[in-house]
């Protein structure tokens, strides 16, 4: 599962302006603003997907991201098992990234 | 007056917390580590500095979780004086015991030097031999103290007389130069709704003796002395 946690909307980023200012200086005009948030990978262990989001919402409230000051977004990253009818698709879509 | 001094891995003004308690005299501190699950018969609890958990996540957010953090809350839920300074500010903010967040300083540095702050409120049991008004020079040693809240919990805490402390000229006055982090309103520290847990950016526990540059923070501990000897008479 990845977990995406983000100042607020509106929430000063004083980390995200200061990076903004070193784009702007670098010659890259036309970027409006940059946010700077965090990415974390979880693998999780669950009996199916809806189980795993529903758990990682919970560690999301209580631990990963601060109710006050961020907001937070789930998605599934990729399952370690793949499912039988899935399978082929999957291979596929690796073998084209190869080529 | 027993009071226990938290302990987390990366704490470092325990000692510190220590040392002013014993020096002022009256007190009788006792460290207590963060795996520990009881506080034991203790009159107040100081939460210190430091960086916790190496500040991973979040500051305060992994140690908010700690078995002692549990007793602590029972602590405070029942009424008992808690002071949580710096990294223990963050603490009590993580652990929903104060409202609202403190951020990365608006400046991305890490602000160490003291500062001025002006006492707003003498209604606490950690303010009291204090004047309202008084300004006072205590040092910061922060990196995340731009204190963060919602409009209406800023309401709240100007409405029900909560922000303890402000940053300020040293003539008092209040002004964006004088506010080292970015707080909103200025805050340097705020009290809970039932006024029995105190967070704060500064150390008063930093200046209690002439040697160390100012003196300024002995009132909060004389003022929590005397709270606790109303309490026990």
């Amino acid at each position: 599962m990845e977990v995406r946690v983000k100042p607020r909307p509106g929430l000063l980023d004083p980390q995200g302006k200061a990076i903004h200012h070193a784009l702007e200086s670098l010659g890259y005009p036309g970027v409006a603003e940059v946010r700077v948030g965090k990415v974390m990978d979880l693998e999780v262990d669950a009996a199916s997907e809806s189980e795993a989001r529903e758990r990682v919402d919970e560690m999301c409230r209580k631990l990963l991201a601060n109710p006050v000051t961020e907001d937070f977004e789930v998605t599934v990253a990729g399952s370690g098992e793949i499912p039988e009818g899935d399978a082929a698709g999957s291979r596929e879509g690796a073998g084209g990234g190869e080529g | 007056m027993r009071v226990a001094v938290l302990t987390f891995p990366g704490s470092n003004c325990d000692y510190d917390c220590y040392q002013a308690l014993k020096t002022l005299g009256g007190f009788e501190p006792e460290f207590r580590w963060h795996r520990d699950r009881e506080l034991g018969d203790v009159d107040a609890v100081m939460i210190p500095g430091g960086f916790s958990y190496g500040d991973y996540l979040r500051p305060g957010a992994i140690a908010r979780f700690s078995p002692i953090l549990e007793a602590v809350a029972d602590f405070a839920r029942a009424g008992g004086p808690v002071v949580g300074i710096c990294n223990g500010f963050q603490v009590l903010c993580e652990a929903g015991l104060l409202p609202g967040a403190l951020l990365r300083n608006e400046s991305l540095r890490f602000r160490s030097f003291p500062v001025h702050i002006r006492v707003e409120t003498t209604r606490t049991p950690f303010t009291s031999t204090y004047a309202k008004g008084q300004v006072l020079q205590i040092p910061i040693a922060h990196g995340d103290g731009n204190y963060h809240a919602t409009p209406e919990t800023l309401a709240e805490l100007e409405g029900e007389d909560r922000i303890v402390f402000r940053y300020c000229t040293p003539k008092g006055a209040l002004s964006p130069e004088a506010n080292p982090n970015g707080s909103a309103h200025h805050i340097a520290g705020i009290l809970n709704e039932t006024r029995n847990v105190l967070g704060m950016m500064p150390h008063p526990e930093r200046a209690v003796e002439k040697i160390l540059g100012s003196t300024d923070g002995t009132g909060l501990f004389t003022s929590l002395r005397s709270h606790l000897q109303g309490a026990a008479a």
